[in-house]
């Protein structure tokens, strides 16, 4: 799960990662509010989950209050266009306002986990601000890395040896090395699967400050973090999405116009992959999951055929827990409730497969019986062209 | 021959008495494994079908000597199951649990890394050499005992595989699905390293995914210790960046982790990598064919 800087910044707040003075507003009077708060020169940041505001006129200077208020009249509403929002843009609902920082160093530090030896890592950069997948590939040995032993978790030594790596002045030394540790600490403390500030900042007057926070939730361990599910912002996803994980279905939408509709994630990207090779688009990832009874079916054939750029369906089952004539019980219901007038082509293999095709035969309702993947994929791809 | 799983399997099922392990302890019996203790906190002294049940994974081993553990508990608990098993001197676990927190399973990794304990998965299909031994959720009759060894990171995926191999009358030594999880007990390499050991498995059907890396590192391993011939196919070319695609595990991250890397790392060792997830099998044939003497 993804949060917003502004969310970020509090949970850094409370793990003691310094950050700059300021504060999140939806309107214009907290804008003021904050900035007069402050003092002085501040910057006007848009509060959207992708990444590369600054580019797309997402972070603006101002100098007073008053045209703090002026830039974030602006900004609210306005779509804000990134190179990770696609070309529609992402809303920005708020903003934050914060104190503006003189700038002596910008460095970078991220956490992760590396999956090859299986525990969590730091990185930390002398290359901050900029794309760290950039510095990565063209200057990988400007990179330094601690892995943590989760058996004593990060050490001293460590955050040291990081500090030490970033050159940085002997007067913040410590400072640096306790950043990381906290910075760690909140990792490991949230359940995170990434913490980043880019970049991270030595002020003229020689402080270390997170100008930027970025963290990602583990999926997976949200059930022990009741508090930040209060933070996910429905505003920053589909809202066909929303709907599908009600139902605990796992939906992605894409812009293509076939909608797949299979069970298992492997199989899911498979099906996806082989509508592209057979001249087509998927409208969506779905995978309906091994358990699904057939009202996870119907429900996950209404949300499928919401979405309007869907001009066929493409149902891929292998049955194995998740037995055909279940699923196949479980369109029939669908397309019958719904009165679908699109093609749709159903493919079944596994557990319970002759029940299955003969369900759909005796509906009554118009399916094309596919045999095989890539049978299916051209049944459906050609149905989509004429 | 098969590896890590055959009719020598003393099975032992972590949480029997829940929904899915009742279940799937029924269709492993049926299979033909030999399902020799259940364990469930509590219920000492019950019997499912007449398999006897224990309190402790420890009390089970000491009872009846089972040698494999499959563990169907939910996610907050998995952790300190597989760790359990672990203790208890179980030579393999196989970890069907889907959603295990990341930090459970580091420190779970880490736990294991000094004892003689092999974990699969989690949230995996399972294994199972055919004819031998089924120790998982995947459907037993679409196998076929043979000579071909399966590695996958998906579940239905494999089974398609599977499928379409038994049906150009291809058999299996054994199927391993190592689990959809960033982090996993065992991973592409040791598998192979399995099956370039063992004698009856004459080809390698290997199917990866996006995110992480392990398909790159496998390829590495691959050149200069695999002399058996593989297939290979991954999932995922048309996945978007950012965007989990169900699996933990599967996620281009940072630019990296894509189908496109993966697939030339391992064309560029030789594998023979399938575009299409429908040709697999037949590709395997073609390789079978090439390579009889």
């Amino acid at each position: 799960m993804k949060i917003h800087e502004y969310q970020a910044k509090e949970i850094f707040k409370r793990y003691g990662v310094p950050v700059p003075k300021g504060g999140m507003a939806c309107t214009l009077a907290e804008v003021r509010r904050i900035a007069e708060d402050i003092s002085g020169p501040v910057v006007v940041k848009a509060q959207i989950h992708a990444g590369g505001r600054g580019k797309g006129g997402g972070v603006r200077l101002v100098n007073s209050p008053s045209e703090a208020e002026e830039i974030a009249e602006k900004m609210i509403g306005m779509k804000l266009v990134t190179h990770q929002t696609g070309p529609e843009g992402r809303e920005v609902k708020k903003v934050m306002i914060e104190e503006k920082m003189e700038i002596d160093r910008e460095l970078y530090i991220g956490i992760v986990i590396d999956r090859a030896k299986s525990r969590p890592v730091i990185m930390v950069s002398e290359e901050g601000g900029v794309e760290i997948e950039e510095v990565a590939t063209r200057r990988p040995e400007k990179i330094l890395k601690e892995t943590v032993d989760p058996a004593v978790g990060v050490m001293p030594f460590q955050t040291m040896r990081l500090a030490f790596g970033l050159n940085l002045d002997k007067a913040i030394i410590k400072d640096a090395s306790s950043f990381i540790t906290r910075l760690y600490h909140l990792f490991k403390g949230e359940d995170c699967s990434l913490a980043e500030v880019n970049p991270l900042v030595i002020t003229s007057d020689k402080r270390i400050v997170a100008l930027d926070a970025k963290i990602n939730f583990d999926d997976n361990a949200m059930y022990r973090h009741k508090d930040n599910m209060k933070l996910r912002d429905l505003n920053e996803e589909d809202p066909l999405e929303i709907e599908a994980s009600k139902y605990n279905l796992n939906y992605i939408k894409l812009d293509g116009n076939i909608g797949c509709m299979v069970n298992g994630a492997g199989l899911a990207m498979a099906t996806m992959d082989i509508i592209k090779l057979a001249g087509g688009e998927p409208a969506n990832f779905l995978d309906v999951g091994g358990g699904a009874d057939s009202e996870m079916v119907e429900n996950a054939f209404k949300i499928l055929i919401s979405d309007k750029n869907v001009k066929a369906v493409f149902i891929n089952i292998f049955g194995g827990i998740l037995r055909c004539d279940v699923l196949a019980t479980g369109v029939v219901e669908a397309v019958k409730k719904m009165e679908v007038n699109i093609p749709v082509i159903v493919r079944l293999e596994g557990t319970n497969m002759e029940k299955g095709s003969e369900i759909l035969r005796e509906s009554g309702l118009n399916f094309i019986v596919a045999n095989g993947m890539a049978d299916a994929a051209e049944k459906v791809v050609k149905s989509v062209i004429c | 021959m098969s590896i890590l799983v055959d009719k020598d399997t003393r099975l032992l099922v972590q949480g029997i008495t829940g929904k899915e392990g009742t279940f799937h302890t029924r269709q492993a019996v049926a299979y033909g494994t030999k399902v020799v203790a259940g364990v469930t906190p509590g219920k000492s002294g019950q019997e499912l079908d007449g398999i006897p049940i224990f309190n402790t994974v420890r009390d089970a081993v000491d009872r009846t000597g089972a040698n494999a553990s499959v563990i169907f508990v939910p996610p907050p608990f998995t952790a300190d199951a597989i760790m359990e098993a672990g203790d208890s001197g179980i030579g393999l676990v196989v970890c069907i649990t889907e959603g295990i927190p990341t930090f459970d399973m580091i420190a779970v990794y880490r736990y294991l890394s000094d004892k003689a304990t092999r974990l699969i998965g989690p949230n995996c299909p399972g294994i199972i050499s055919p004819g031998k031994c089924k120790i998982g959720i995947m459907p037993g009759y679409i196998h076929k005992e043979g000579n071909v060894g399966v590695i996958s990171r998906s579940g239905t995926l494999t089974y398609e595989v599977v499928a379409q191999l038994t049906r150009l009358g291809i058999g299996q030594s054994t199927c391993i699905g190592i689990g959809g999880d960033p982090i996993i007990g065992t991973n592409f390499i040791e598998c192979l390293q399995l099956f370039e050991a063992d004698k009856d498995t004459s080809a390698i059907c290997m199917i990866g995914e996006i995110g992480g890396t392990a398909e790159e590192e496998a390829a590495e391993y691959i050149k200069e210790n695999v002399t058996k011939p593989v297939v290979g196919f991954i999932a995922g070319m048309t996945a978007p960046t950012g965007r989990r695609m169900g699996h933990a595990g599967a996620i281009i991250a940072g630019g990296r982790g894509t189908a496109k890397e993966k697939i030339e790392a391992l064309e560029s060792v030789g594998v023979n990598v399938c575009m299409s997830p429908a040709e697999i099998g037949k590709r395997v044939l073609e390789v079978l064919d090439k390579n009889k003497f």
